[in-house]
């Protein structure tokens, strides 16, 4: 059909790209009691001395089926999300005074398993605090998320396309959100958004989801040994980190609205 | 414990709520919240100087705003729900404080009362039409609600038929349903659309643009070609032109229409037109 080829020849509508490097001044300010060195030579990251997040892009509205979908890319993560809805739902998934939401996580190779089955459930937790299901009744709204390559920070970067895949259908929402993950070095160093390579060698690995509204907490999955007071400064450090996403959101969603 | 997270308060700059006229035509976000004007009475008819007398001398009057698609009350506060432009219409009379929307770009359609949609029949099911309108749920159509019919002569409409209608019950709560007349009882345009023809899918923000008033596509398209054309509110356009040919072409050239600026549009359309 002749429609069909023009539709894919015209391509992805918007792209936006927008690199945003969060250094500088949140760290003077900032962890006065952490112990923060200067990372000079850590792996392949290239990244400022302290604690900083990688080259964040977005591209919003490239897949033509879905009534949304985002792709989010931090640093070498990169992550693809389709949303659908409010569409039909089975009677027997239907909830009555609110939409159901579901959400798929299929990793990059091979089938899906217990590990993407309880991200998902951490996804779903988010997503379910922050959409107005009780706006859209007794329809299902779907979050199919791909992993297109995974380089460490993979669960922040899936939230961060899940919510920019919302906003592009149109879900209502109460608020945005988004992800960061902190890793703890053996000695308590603090690093934002690590490298697959500092996961490994981290004492522990923090993900938070945080809410545009009032940087509260919505979800934290977290990994290996750290202490009270440990969880406290990464916790203000992914506050003090999710003000860049947010803003990089912001920027990219007025670039998108500027075009048309 | 306590240090850190005094730390972090400095950082919790939460959007602070912003007056919504300084914000109008802008891109707002989810989760933003918007003050309303809190007017005090304007002026009378009755001429300069003269204000309705008020029984609480110290509280300023409320002014009566609508809350259009994309916005929430919350509180004596609006609060944001989709992202897009912010927009604000007088209202027509002069009292009040018209109403604020938001203008989005989405795909999916969700059944609102008094819109007109394109519908495909999909099942018969007795006295009733299950008809699919892109939104989550099929519709209704009662038989009875096409212009002259009655028990005994009945519409004929098939299952895969294009029906043409708008919404009388369209709520969250509630199947949609739809009806083929207006109400005087007469079809006003609407029911059954006819054979061949070409029905193509568009985004909820283009059908709104078509349909603007003022919109130049459509009468720079109609001097194209002959066609018969019917835009529904969910995103659905139907067209037919003397030769297939000239139908895809159209069809082809509204899809465009979204990414292309007003001069590529001419361009093309001068193209077509020379050949």
């Amino acid at each position: 059909m002749v429609t069909q080829s023009v539709r894919s020849a015209r391509g992805r509508a918007e792209v936006i790209i927008a690199a945003t490097r969060g250094v500088g001044a949140m760290e003077e300010e900032m962890h006065t009691d952490a112990k923060i060195r200067a990372e000079i030579g850590t792996g392949c990251s290239p990244r400022g001395p302290g604690c900083s997040l990688r080259h964040f892009a977005c591209e919003q509205n490239l897949l033509s089926r879905p009534d949304g979908s985002a792709s989010f890319l931090q640093g070498d993560t990169s992550v693809l999300a389709g949303v659908y809805g409010p569409a039909e739902v089975k009677v027997s998934k239907e909830i009555f005074n609110k939409a159901t939401l579901e959400v798929i996580l299929r990793p990059k190779i091979g089938l899906p398993g217990v590990a993407e089955k309880s991200r998902e459930r951490l996804i779903r937790n988010t997503c379910e605090a922050v959409i107005l299901g009780t706006l859209h009744p007794r329809t299902s709204i779907t979050v199919v998320l791909q992993v297109v390559s995974d380089a460490g920070s993979l669960l922040a970067c899936c939230l961060n396309a899940a919510c920019m895949a919302l906003v592009d259908a149109g879900v209502p929402m109460r608020a945005l959100f988004c992800g960061v993950t902190c890793a703890l070095d053996s000695d308590g160093t603090l690093v934002l958004d690590p490298t697959s390579k500092q996961e490994k060698e981290a004492r522990a690995v923090l993900t938070f989801a945080l809410d545009s509204v009032e940087r509260k907490l919505l979800m934290s999955s977290t990994k290996g040994l750290y202490s009270d007071s440990e969880l406290q400064q990464c916790l203000a450090a992914a506050q003090a980190a999710s003000q860049h996403v947010f803003r990089f959101y912001r920027e990219s969603l007025q670039r998108r609205y500027s075009k048309s | 414990m306590a240090e850190p997270v005094s730390v972090a308060a400095e950082y919790l700059a939460g959007s602070r709520a912003r007056a919504a006229r300084t914000v109008l035509g802008q891109v707002v976000l989810p989760g933003e919240e918007l003050l309303l004007p809190e007017q005090e009475d304007a002026e009378g008819p009755g001429g300069a100087g003269e204000r309705p007398l008020s029984l609480n001398a110290g509280a300023r009057s409320r002014v009566r705003v609508v809350c259009g698609p994309g916005l929430r009350r919350c509180g004596d506060r609006l609060l944001v729900t989709k992202c897009g432009r912010l927009r604000h219409k007088e209202p027509g009379s002069g009292y009040g404080g018209g109403v604020y929307w938001v203008d989005s770009q989405q795909k999916r359609y969700v059944p609102v009362k008094g819109d007109h949609v394109i519908g495909i029949v999909t099942a018969k099911s007795g006295d009733i039409f299950k008809v699919d309108v892109g939104g989550s749920e099929p519709a209704s159509l009662s038989y009875l609600s096409f212009e002259g019919a009655t028990k005994r002569n009945r519409p004929n409409v098939q299952v895969g038929d294009l029906i043409y209608g708008q919404f009388v019950v369209a709520n969250k709560d509630m199947e949609p349903e739809m009806v083929c007349i207006d109400s005087c009882g007469r079809a006003n345009g609407m029911g059954v659309i006819g054979q061949d023809g070409l029905l193509f899918k568009v985004t909820l923000g283009l059908i709104r643009k078509l349909l603007a008033p003022d919109c130049e596509i459509i009468q720079e398209v109609g001097k194209l070609y002959p066609l018969e054309i019917v835009f529904g509110m969910n995103g659905r356009i139907w067209v037919k032109a003397k030769t297939i040919q000239q139908t895809l072409i159209l069809a082809n050239i509204l899809e465009a229409c979204e990414h292309m600026t007003s001069d590529q549009r001419k361009q093309i359309f001068s193209r077509l037109a020379e050949s």
